[in-house]
């Protein structure tokens, strides 16, 4: 198994969050009902014509800069042609010569170590219609509302190993899109596509193993499991003595195992020309500038400055990375108190917990960045036990209400008074004759059991250390 | 130059057109002569030319990103062969 | 159109009348010329103009009646290309010309017949069969706008909208004796114009003088934002008084002269130009050194970018399906040959070659450098001239049998009319006097890009010291 290595690149495809598809001003919404969202331009009609979406250029451009690539001066599309039910025009308008973007890289980090993956072309192209096959009829059905979506196709150099490191790029890749807000990043509802292309060959070799391109790897864990396979099913063909065939496999889910698809048109010629409808787009300095006072902190350096400036450790720093609204609303309530990691611990807990929840993003949490200062700092104060802490918090994020507000309804001050805890220490030590006198003889884990009942009488809102304190000096022998 | 049939049986199938076999003869004598008058243009030294692939030297027609409504269902199903539930329906591919 | 304009407003005869006349003329009408005629809207439409007119309207557009090539979308009008793919398609758009006349008060009498798809000298490969040419019912009115050239010429209509890929606009016009314009690229919004060859069609007005073409050619043309090649200018009205010939320099290239030119052609040209010559213009030589390889890089550039624009006719979301019980591919392979006829297809199996893996830069590459040298081959030339003159076609309307076997010698009758296209420069022909056989003679006229203008305004000049456009079949 390690006389080999194996070569991979991958291809993914990014479904742009534009308003408008690439080439029509139809809406690019996701998930409406079959074919109420198209156009005659987007369904390939008689005498329609494409015009270009320059919100799709900004985001090329932006996620060229994003992963350290040239920009194209003069870009052109291309039409690569071949017939398909949910392909309306008989050819898709994409960039074959001249992509926007080329010659980048993407840093990614794999148990520890730091490896750079070359990128080698990023370009702008339109999405097809949907198929969907009928399971008993020889049927098939045609959704045009995804036809003409604006798509990136951000292809690799063959600089990936493993498995691992194919899914640490994607992840990597994934974030910074989000990061740029042009893709929301779901595999699952197919606006991230990946496809990788993989070969072995016995180290040490001067040539490149036969390719075999790999499709239908939905999420991370299954682009994990079908590169691993397929490495696997490759080296055992060679070590068994045949050869890899070149071609096509669909990654099957269920079965674990990837399966070849054969069609009637074994090579493609997809006859690339110039698209004599579109004219080329200039992209000079002033644009590329532009978009590069956009950018945000990128994911990879917001990570290092948390860990630089916050003394956070890297685990932290890339949970609170993870999104890039996530990070900014960590910032926002370390500016009100400088503890980032008391807010880093409460945000890793406690606010994700309720996003998880309630299946919303940072942006939808009624608890804004003060509002949650707001609670720490009483937590802090010892006005609210720990414990109740985390009750409020939940609360505010059901209600929106203010940690101060809650507390004063429910009348949940943490009661920390000696005088008012005396008189109910003493009931329950009476009360618990016989655990008393077994701490009197020495048994002091039972303070536990004293400080539990405590906070049981008092509703949680005694303060347990003061409490304790109280049930050492009365218990004192 | 000589187009074979097997030359014509290749494109006709890239284009998806079914060929008689007496227009399938006939083609592979047409375009073999109008591929032979093609020959004329190896006269012409083209080396360092640039193509041209439009009339003028314009550049970036965009469209700013507002979405407009889309023409209705009833519209874009308005002139197809067959419908199913809202769908196009075609025959499924046969592997 | 002029005419009808006038006679409108003087009250002579109502657009309704006009329309019910020409509506009856077309309904007896033997030569073939209309694949569709819209009765109900065009008397509606007219209707409306009459009540225009009577309100003071002074548009020259308003009510005039039109015939529309078959090719262009009409919505809610069955628009076929005289194919058998598109033989129910009814479009639910119109073209962007469409609308501009529509917004104007033009009366839309209905489509025109053409060769299938536009691919065609002579509108023989038309699904309804061939239109006549009305100076002559046994010979071809020319292609592929041939049915709005015959509709023109017998009086079926006042203008028509053709499309000129390679000559489709002005052969026809030669043929029957008419005027029509191929507009500089990206002048006329090619929004609803069935593709052909996307960097080479436009959308051209026919009329019986050069005038009525400048007025529709006005009322089409400005900027389309549909249309990524249209040129973003908005232009001004074409002059209708003509223009002054003194000092107009008219090249005239050797090389439109020389053999496989008919007799009577040359004559009737070489007349013209002496007409030109008299009215003060300057006769030079120009040299046009690449022309020759006009037509083998258009029946190469063409074909391929029809290939790739036909391929959406795949029986999936509109037209004539066939093999639905069959598998995908057999139905794909069914429709298109059932669909398409044998030139259609001749042309998509050339343009599929000429782009094919290991073909590419041997054709269709290459041919596109050759454009090069021929745009530059113009350049050149109207560095000395204003105007390049020449026969629009080599000989004259030839009989509805002739030619049937041979692509190629059809093929070789579009070499004056090709490098406009190639290069996109406006180009005109006019009627310039008759063959030995009587049939219709046109002369062509070029100017560089962006003057339509200057040749309008010179048929203008021409026909108003002629009458070569005035004599009726």
């Amino acid at each position: 198994m390690s006389d080999y290595v194996s070569v991979m690149g991958l291809e993914v495809h990014a479904q742009l969050l534009t308003n408008s598809k690439i080439f029509c001003p139809c809406s690019a919404a996701f998930g409406l009902d079959p074919n109420t969202n198209t156009c005659p331009v987007c369904m390939g009609m008689p005498g329609v014509l494409p015009v270009l979406n320059r919100k799709v250029v900004d985001s090329g451009i932006k996620l060229g800069l994003a992963l350290n690539c040239t920009i194209e001066n003069r870009n052109v599309f291309a039409r690569k042609n071949y017939f398909y039910p949910d392909l309306p025009k008989g050819y898709q308008i994409t960039q074959y010569e001249n992509p926007l973007c080329s010659n980048g890289h993407l840093d990614i980090e794999v148990n520890g170590s730091k490896k750079r993956i070359g990128i080698r072309r990023i370009h702008m192209e339109e999405d097809a219609g949907k198929s969907i096959h009928d399971e008993k009829e020889p049927l098939s059905y045609i959704d045009f509302n995804r036809a003409c979506v604006p798509l990136l196709e951000i292809v690799t150099e063959p600089d990936i190993s493993t498995a691992q490191e194919a899914v640490a790029y994607l992840k990597e890749l994934r974030q910074i899109l989000m990061y740029l807000k042009i893709c929301d990043g779901n595999m699952e509802e197919g606006s991230l596509r990946c496809d990788a292309n993989i070969s072995v060959m016995k180290k040490g070799a001067g040539i490149l193993g036969t390719r075999t391109e790999l499709k239908n790897m939905n999420s991370f864990k299954n682009v994990q499991r079908a590169l691993d396979y397929e490495i696997e099913r490759q080296i055992r063909l060679l070590e068994s003595g045949r050869e890899v065939e070149q071609e096509t496999l669909l990654w099957n889910t269920s079965l674990g195992k990837t399966f070849s698809m054969r069609s009637k048109e074994e090579s493609h010629d997809y006859r690339y020309f110039p698209e004599p409808d579109l004219i080329p787009i200039i992209v000079g300095d002033e644009w590329v500038e532009r978009m590069k006072d956009t950018l945000p902190e990128l994911p990879a350096a917001r990570r290092q400055r948390f860990m630089e400036l916050y003394g956070l450790p890297a685990y932290d720093a890339d949970q609170l990375t993870q999104t890039l609204d996530l990070a900014d609303y960590f910032e926002q309530c370390v500016h009100l108190l400088d503890s980032p990691k008391e807010i880093s611990n409460w945000i890793m807990t406690e606010v994700m917990r309720v996003l998880n929840e309630k299946a919303i993003d940072i942006k939808d949490l009624l608890v804004t960045p003060s509002m949650l200062i707001g609670l720490v700092d009483l937590l802090k104060k010892g006005t609210v036990s720990g414990l109740m802490a985390k009750e409020i918090f939940t609360e505010m994020a059901d209600t929106g209400k203010s940690a101060a507000d809650i507390i004063k309804e429910r009348g949940l001050e943490q009661v920390s008074d000696e005088g008012a805890l005396k008189d109910l220490i003493k009931k329950i030590i009476e009360a618990n004759p016989k655990e008393s006198s077994q701490y009197r003889a020495g048994k002091t884990q039972l303070l536990g059991f004293f400080v539990g009942e405590v906070m049981k009488a008092s509703k949680g809102k005694a303060n347990p250390k003061v409490a304790g304190n109280i049930v050492k000096e009365l218990l004192e022998p | 130059m000589k187009i074979t049939e097997s030359q014509v049986l290749h494109v006709a199938r890239l284009a998806r057109l079914k060929l008689e076999p007496e227009l399938l003869l006939r083609f592979q004598r047409e375009l073999s002569s109008i591929l032979d008058y093609m020959d004329l243009l190896k006269e012409v030294e083209t080396t360092g030319v640039e193509p041209t692939f439009h009339a003028h030297a314009l550049t970036n027609a965009l469209r700013e990103d507002s979405a407009s409504p889309s023409q209705s269902r009833h519209d874009a199903l308005s002139n197809a062969p067959r419908v199913h539930d809202d769908a196009f329906v075609v025959p499924k591919v046969i592997e | 159109m002029l005419d009808t304009a006038r006679i409108y407003r003087k009250n002579d005869m109502s657009p309704e009348r006009h329309v019910e006349k020409l509506l009856s003329r077309i309904r007896q009408d033997t030569l073939n010329s209309f694949v569709t005629v819209d009765e109900e809207g065009a008397l509606r439409q007219a209707v409306i103009s009459g009540k225009a007119i009577e309100w003071g309207d002074e548009d020259l557009i308003q009510g005039i009646p039109v015939a529309v090539k078959d090719n262009i979308c009409t919505k809610g009008i069955r628009t076929t290309c005289s194919s058998d793919i598109l033989k129910g398609f009814i479009p639910t758009y119109d073209a962007h010309v469409i609308e501009r006349l529509k917004a104007r008060g033009a009366v839309i009498l209905g489509k025109t017949n053409m060769d299938e798809f536009a691919m065609g000298s002579t509108t023989n490969t038309s699904n309804i069969g061939p239109s006549r040419n009305p100076w002559d019912m046994k010979k071809t009115p020319g292609g592929s706008s041939g049915g709005s050239a015959a509709a023109v010429a017998a009086g079926l209509c006042d203008v028509a909208l053709g499309s000129d890929t390679g000559g489709s606009v002005r052969q026809p016009a030669s043929f029957c004796g008419i005027t029509g314009l191929k507009p500089t690229y990206g002048t006329v919004s090619r929004y609803g114009l069935v593709a052909f060859a996307s960097s080479l069609d436009q959308i051209g007005p026919m009329g019986r003088s050069a005038r009525d073409v400048a007025i529709l050619y006005d009322a089409i043309k400005g900027y389309d934002k549909r249309d990524s090649t249209c040129v973003p200018k908005n232009y001004a009205a074409t002059s209708l008084d003509g223009i002054d010939m003194k000092g107009l320099r008219i090249g005239l290239p050797d090389i439109f002269f020389a053999e496989g030119l008919s007799h009577d052609v040359e004559r009737s040209v070489r007349f013209a130009v002496s007409v030109f010559r008299e009215l003060g213009a300057e006769i030079v030589p120009v040299d046009l050194p690449r022309i020759r390889y006009g037509v083998a890089v258009y029946y190469i550039i063409a074909p391929a970018e029809a290939s790739s624009n036909l391929a959406r006719y795949d029986g999936v979301r509109y037209g004539t399906r066939h093999g639905d019980d069959k598998d995908l591919f057999e139905m794909y392979c069914e429709t298109r040959a059932k669909g398409f006829n044998s030139e259609v297809k001749r042309r998509i199996m050339l343009g599929t070659y000429a782009l094919s893996a290991g073909y590419y830069d041997a054709y269709y590459r290459k041919a596109s450098q050759v454009r090069t040298l021929i745009v530059e081959d113009f350049r050149k030339a109207f560095e000395s001239c204003d105007i390049i003159a020449g026969p629009t076609v080599p000989v004259t309307a030839f009989g509805l049998d002739e030619m049937l076997d041979d692509p190629l010698s059809i093929y070789l009758l579009d070499i004056y009319t090709i490098p406009a296209n190639l290069t996109g420069i406006p180009a005109l022909s006019i009627p310039c006097g008759f063959g030995d056989n009587g049939m219709p003679i046109g002369i062509q006229l070029m100017a560089p890009a962006f003057m339509d203008h200057i040749i309008l305004g010179a048929g203008i000049t021409f026909q108003d010291h002629t009458k070569f456009h005035e004599v009726k079949p």
